[in-house]
């Protein structure tokens, strides 16, 4: 079983990213599982999002806490929040920023960032960064594929708004692909 | 009376408890002193009082079980309860 | 057909393949969800049901009671303070013997005020005459309520069902679920047909007063419907079983259980959690084995003392107190095993949310084997 916790800020859309890579892994042919921390959950609030994979049937339901791979969504977080906190070893960290980190990731733990934020203003025209990270997650992971996360997405999403999230998927899949090649 | 499930029943109707039997104390209408003034009937809490052809009121003693709330009521005391002859 | 989805949108898809014709709730978090989804299916065509929007729980458990009376599939949906709020709907419609199915995305009690999971609210309802199904994934969670409707309906039984699972924790949850065709749940779910129904044209009054000559009795006979119902939700779950290959014959289900020294009794969501833990302290050579209730009421007295008769100790995990005693599966589990040699402890965890961890467990494990019962687990001593 693989395990991906995913750190927002309530309003940043963490349980809809949650959500859609558990339906575009289960697309893929394995066994997923997605679920919030169940906060009260107000805007700007740092919130957490769960996601499990497994080639059975998923029977653990107590939240994610040593994560394979973990999703911030803002790197603001990092100074409230322990982001890493029970990162395995060999597990992958994805940071939405612009800026090269202040921070330093647990040993054996690779770091992908991405300007998510400015790929989301760009092409989208909102903020709006968790399909981007979404994209990002699919190429760095292999998790999902991204046709099913096309799927999820065109599923979710009225038709001109789940083809701009898509764009927006697609340019930051295709930045992590070029830069972990 | 055999239970039905969740306690439920059919309407009856009152007149199938003859309430004539708890009578102690039974009303005797004098006619000589009634007003026909009708309160006696809208008092009596079993309904069972009636008026004749004449105006008069008589109460259905199969029903009548006594309370004396009519002698009660009376303006003109036209009531009397009487002991009940066992 | 497998697809997947939340928790609370299962749950709303089954409802609609069982075709309840009127529909009353109020919403209420975490329960919020599955209503919600109803009210728009009815809004657009998708259930053929009345929706009856009302201004609280009372009023929506009442209105059930007008529809199924009067003859019609009636549900509803709520958890913990709206539950609280129907609680004296609840004993009417068992004492009524109204085949209601009502969903329970069960949630702690105020005060203090909780949104998050425990089983409080329902637990606290085990006196009201309903049955109560616990589900411990989604996939359960949508196919007990058409074998809560089915059992519910049976003339032998006419008693209504909470179908309860954990909020948040399921409700919330995507995961994937096995969702029955129409056809399916027409085969398996026949028309209601009451034979008794309020008709202006042949009047009838349910529930009428019943004097100290009376009122035992019906408690006797109530009591004996909800006892005797144990042999409908066996059939109906084995039925079940055999049209769609999921069978729930069994109320209460072992797992690991045949060679365990130590079985945890547990309910709802937890379940998978131990499961988890047990496979991997089986690995480490502990003989740990899990015997889950999946009905609540009527209790399975005889099915827990059987499938617990191998044990060398029993540790009963509850998501519930009766302050001022134990948690409620304890204190049914003491009573089934009562006269035997075998110890039960008693464990309450996972109040108001509280995360479980397969490390509390693995506590619960360790303390059954030194003998300790009476806990909370996962107590945060600093802040005590
Ligand atoms: S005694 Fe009572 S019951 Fe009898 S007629 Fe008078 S009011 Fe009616
Ligand atoms: S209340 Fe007295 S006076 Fe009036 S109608 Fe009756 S018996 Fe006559």
């Amino acid at each position: 079983m693989r395990e991906l916790r995913i750190h927002g800020r309530g309003g940043q859309g963490s349980v809809t990213a949650a959500e859609l890579i558990a339906v575009a892994a289960f697309e893929g042919g394995v066994f997923s599982q997605a679920f919030p921390a169940f906060g009260v959950e107000r805007r700007g609030a740092p919130v957490q999002a769960f996601v499990r994979f497994d080639d059975r049937k998923i029977r653990l339901r107590s939240q994610v806490y040593e994560p394979d791979y973990i999703i911030v969504q803002d790197s603001t977080l990092i100074k409230d929040v322990n982001v890493f906190s029970g990162v395995k070893k060999g597990g992958i960290v994805i940071v939405n920023t612009e800026k090269a980190p202040d921070y330093k990731v647990p040993d054996g733990v690779k770091l992908i960032t991405i300007d998510a934020t400015s790929i989301a203003l760009k092409v989208i025209g909102l903020p709006i960064t968790n399909t981007s990270l979404m994209g990002a997650f699919a190429a760095a992971t292999g998790e999902i594929k991204f046709d099913a996360l096309k799927n999820a997405l065109y599923h979710r999403f009225p038709k001109e708004l789940a083809e701009k999230n898509i764009e927006a998927a697609r340019q930051a899949f295709e930045h992590v692909k070029g830069a972990t090649a | 009376m055999a239970l039905a499930v969740g306690c439920r029943a059919r309407p009856g109707k009152g007149r199938d408890n003859k309430t004539g039997s708890w009578r102690v104390f039974k009303p005797i209408f004098d006619h000589n002193l009634c007003s026909k003034c009708g309160t006696c009937q809208v008092i009596c809490p079993e309904g069972c009082i009636t008026e004749d052809a004449e105006g008069f009121f008589d109460p259905d003693y199969a029903y009548c079980k006594g309370c004396g709330m009519c002698a009660e009521e009376c303006p003109k005391k036209a009531i009397e309860m009487k002991q009940e002859e066992k | 057909m497998l697809g997947i989805t939340e928790g609370s949108m299962a749950v709303a898809e089954a409802v609609r393949l069982c075709r309840p014709q009127v529909v009353s709730a109020y919403p209420i978090t975490p329960q919020t969800h599955i209503v919600e989804a109803l009210a728009e299916m009815v809004a657009n065509g998708k259930l053929d049901a009345d929706y009856i929007t009302v201004e609280s729980e009372f009023s929506a458990l009442s209105a059930c009671i007008g529809a199924s009376a009067a003859g019609s599939r009636a549900y509803s949906a709520t958890t913990s303070q709206g539950l609280a709020l129907m609680y004296e709907v609840c004993f009417n419609v068992a004492g009524m013997r109204l085949p209601i199915v009502m969903t329970i995305a069960n949630r702690a009690m105020g005060a203090p005020l909780s949104i998050w999971n425990d089983q409080q609210d329902s637990i606290s309802l085990r006196d009201a005459g309903w049955m109560q199904f616990y589900a411990e994934d989604n996939q359960e969670a949508t196919d007990l309520h058409y074998i809560a409707y089915k059992v519910a309906e049976n003339q032998k039984v006419l008693l209504p069902a909470m179908v309860c699972f954990d909020g948040f924790i399921l409700s919330h949850t995507y995961e994937p679920v096995d969702m029955l065709s129409q056809e399916d749940a027409d085969k398996y779910l026949p028309k209601f047909a009451p034979s008794e129904r309020l008709d202006a044209a042949d009047p009838v009054s349910f529930g009428m007063y019943a004097t100290p000559e009376y009122y035992l009795e019906f408690r006797y006979e109530t009591d004996k419907a909800l006892k005797d119902a144990k042999s409908v939700i066996r059939a109906a779950g084995a039925e079940f079983g055999k049209m769609f290959g999921r069978d729930y014959s069994a109320m209460v289900e072992g797992y690991q259980l045949d060679d365990a020294e130590t079985v945890i009794v547990a309910m709802g969501s937890l379940c998978g959690t131990v499961k988890d833990t047990i496979d991997e302290m089986r690995k480490e050579g502990k003989k740990v084995g899990l015997l889950k209730i999946r009905v609540f009421r009527p209790f399975p007295t005889e099915d827990v003392a059987a499938a617990l008769k191998g044990a060398k100790r029993v540790a009963v995990l509850d998501k519930n107190i009766s302050l001022g005693a134990k948690g409620a599966t304890a204190l049914e589990v003491k009573d089934a095993l009562y006269g035997s040699t075998i110890p039960v402890y008693d464990y309450v965890l996972g109040l108001g949310g509280r995360d479980v961890r397969k490390k509390d467990i693995r506590e619960v494990v360790a303390l059954a084997e030194q003998g300790k019962g009476n806990q909370f687990i996962g107590l945060r001593k600093e802040v005590l």
